[in-house]
């Protein structure tokens, strides 16, 4: 007996399409497609047209939001249908909606344009309420893009499982109880308040002069890796923060400091952390201040 | 705090007491241990040299100093009234307890080969330090406090005081310490503020 898959529709608001091209990027499309049917994907060919989805009753598994959501005509229409129309349709005929990415999660940086008018799927930004006030089925895998092992991971787990543990903003705890700062290879460099000379380099850390949000953002970059093989820090680029709400920040290249003091690691009170980094500054560690591989030693 | 903890806190008065008056090498073991009515050697049962308690006795100092800092930043005020609360808590122990303070001007500053090793950096003055931080950070992060490099102005707000202290110390000022709060206290608000 075929095995039955579930099935999905992606649906793009306000979108740049990096969490379609980061879904693409998945190692392992052979083994979800043996359990995940794509009704519809608007970068993909599909049997059915989307009109003929829309006037169809199909009921589907899983409906994937990609970009910001608005309800105003002006601002976002489909197919010659103002957004809202396809969209409150589809919803009532999902079992689960997936937000995909910052943007369908937050608002993202479409939102910054009218903050009014152009929202995430249930959250504006970090305040509830975007696209919908309430809704019980939702699930946000923020990122700017998403890692496609969190959609895909995600997608396996509620297709097996049919249950999720999510945090405050919806975000499966299996990925997002992590910060991007554990598993980065800087964190001797952290530990030690010794910064990175410049972008790009391998010693140093991030945090004090090229605005790293590592430790205050929620997300397991450094323990599964992008390609397998490495992430934003491992490459000599700050965490940028990109699946936190308040995604995208002004100068994310520049720690932004209150009379030299950065912010602190999420959780981590003021006085734990200035009288920690206060103390560790006091100490110059010759070994950290020198290139790791030193063609004249 | 165990019996052992009580005498060496006894132990750090003592030295605190005559390190600040007399210096840091004219004052010897024994002097303390006679100050304490102890046994030269038993001293060194709780400190193992003159070096180590000096630098025990700068935390000592910053600890209580920042403990008294700390009152004023847990307390609901503008970075104003913090100021005057924090320069009124300076002047105040330069009054009553002076053997603090004169101890970082008169033995911490002066003779930093003694703490060059165990007191690197703002090792040893650490508690005292991370409140004015955290007063810093939070002036600025309500909008009352001009952004700024940290040291330039904790340099401005700690080196007055040290300075007026150090001037106190000397004798030449026409009204007591505690006379200065309200003015010194608005010069160091004016400076800080946002503009």
């Amino acid at each position: 007996m075929p095995k039955i898959k579930s099935s999905i529709i992606w649906l793009q608001g306000l979108t740049c399409n990096g969490n379609s091209h980061s879904f693409l990027n998945y190692a392992h499309m052979e083994r979800f497609a043996t359990s995940f049917d794509i009704l519809y994907h608007p970068l993909l060919l599909g049997d059915t047209s989307f009109e003929a989805i829309l006037q169809s009753d199909v009921r589907v598994d899983f409906l994937i939001l990609e970009g910001a959501l608005s309800r105003d005509g002006d601002i976002l229409q489909k197919f010659g249908y103002p957004f809202h129309k396809i969209l409150d349709e589809l919803s009532t005929r999902a079992k689960y909606i997936i937000c995909a990415g910052s943007c369908a999660s937050f608002g993202g940086i479409f939102r910054l344009k009218d903050e009014t008018k152009i929202s995430g799927a249930l959250f504006n930004g970090k305040n509830k309420g975007g696209y919908w006030n309430e809704k019980t089925n939702v699930i946000n895998i923020p990122g700017c893009p998403m890692h496609p092992a969190w959609l895909i991971d995600t997608l396996f787990l509620l297709q097996k499982e049919d249950k999720i543990s999510l945090d405050e903003f919806l975000r499966p705890k299996e990925i997002f109880s992590y910060f991007t700062h554990h598993g980065c290879l800087r964190n001797e460099y952290f530990e030690w308040k010794v910064d990175s000379k410049q972008l790009g380099e391998k010693e140093g850390c991030l945090f004090y002069e090229y605005g790293c949000q590592g430790p205050m953002t929620h997300a397991n970059c450094n323990k599964i890796l992008w390609n397998g093989v490495g992430s934003k820090t491992r490459a000599g680029s700050p965490c940028l923060g990109c699946t936190e709400f308040d995604f995208p920040k002004v100068g994310l290249y520049e720690t932004h400091t209150n009379m030299s003091l950065p912010q602190t690691p999420f959780g981590i009170s003021k006085r734990a952390y200035y009288s920690l980094a206060g103390i560790a500054k006091s100490f110059k560690i010759d070994r950290l201040e020198r290139k790791l591989i030193d063609e004249n030693n | 705090m165990d019996k052992k903890s009580k005498k060496s806190e006894k132990i750090l008065d003592a030295a605190l007491l005559l390190f600040s008056k007399n210096g840091f090498y004219a004052t010897t073991i024994p002097d303390i241990a006679k100050a304490m009515g102890m046994s030269v050697g038993n001293i060194y049962n709780y400190f193992s040299s003159k070096e180590k308690l000096a630098k025990e006795i700068i935390k000592y100092s910053s600890d209580i100093l920042g403990e008294e800092i700390r009152k004023v930043n847990e307390q609901k005020l503008s970075s104003k009234e913090k100021i005057r609360a924090i320069v009124a808590v300076y002047f105040d122990m330069a009054s009553t307890k002076p053997q603090h303070i004169n101890y970082f001007l008169r033995v911490y500053l002066a003779n930093k080969e003694v703490f060059k090793e165990g007191c690197e950096g703002m090792l040893c003055v650490s508690a005292f330090v991370t409140e004015l931080m955290i007063f810093f950070e939070d002036g600025v992060a309500k909008g009352e406090l001009r952004n700024q490099d940290f040291f330039s102005a904790f340099g401005l707000f700690m080196g007055y005081l040290g300075g007026f202290v150090f001037l106190n110390g000397e004798g030449v000022l026409n009204k007591d310490l505690n006379d200065y709060v309200d003015d010194i206290a608005l010069n160091i608000y004016h400076a800080l503020k946002l503009q």
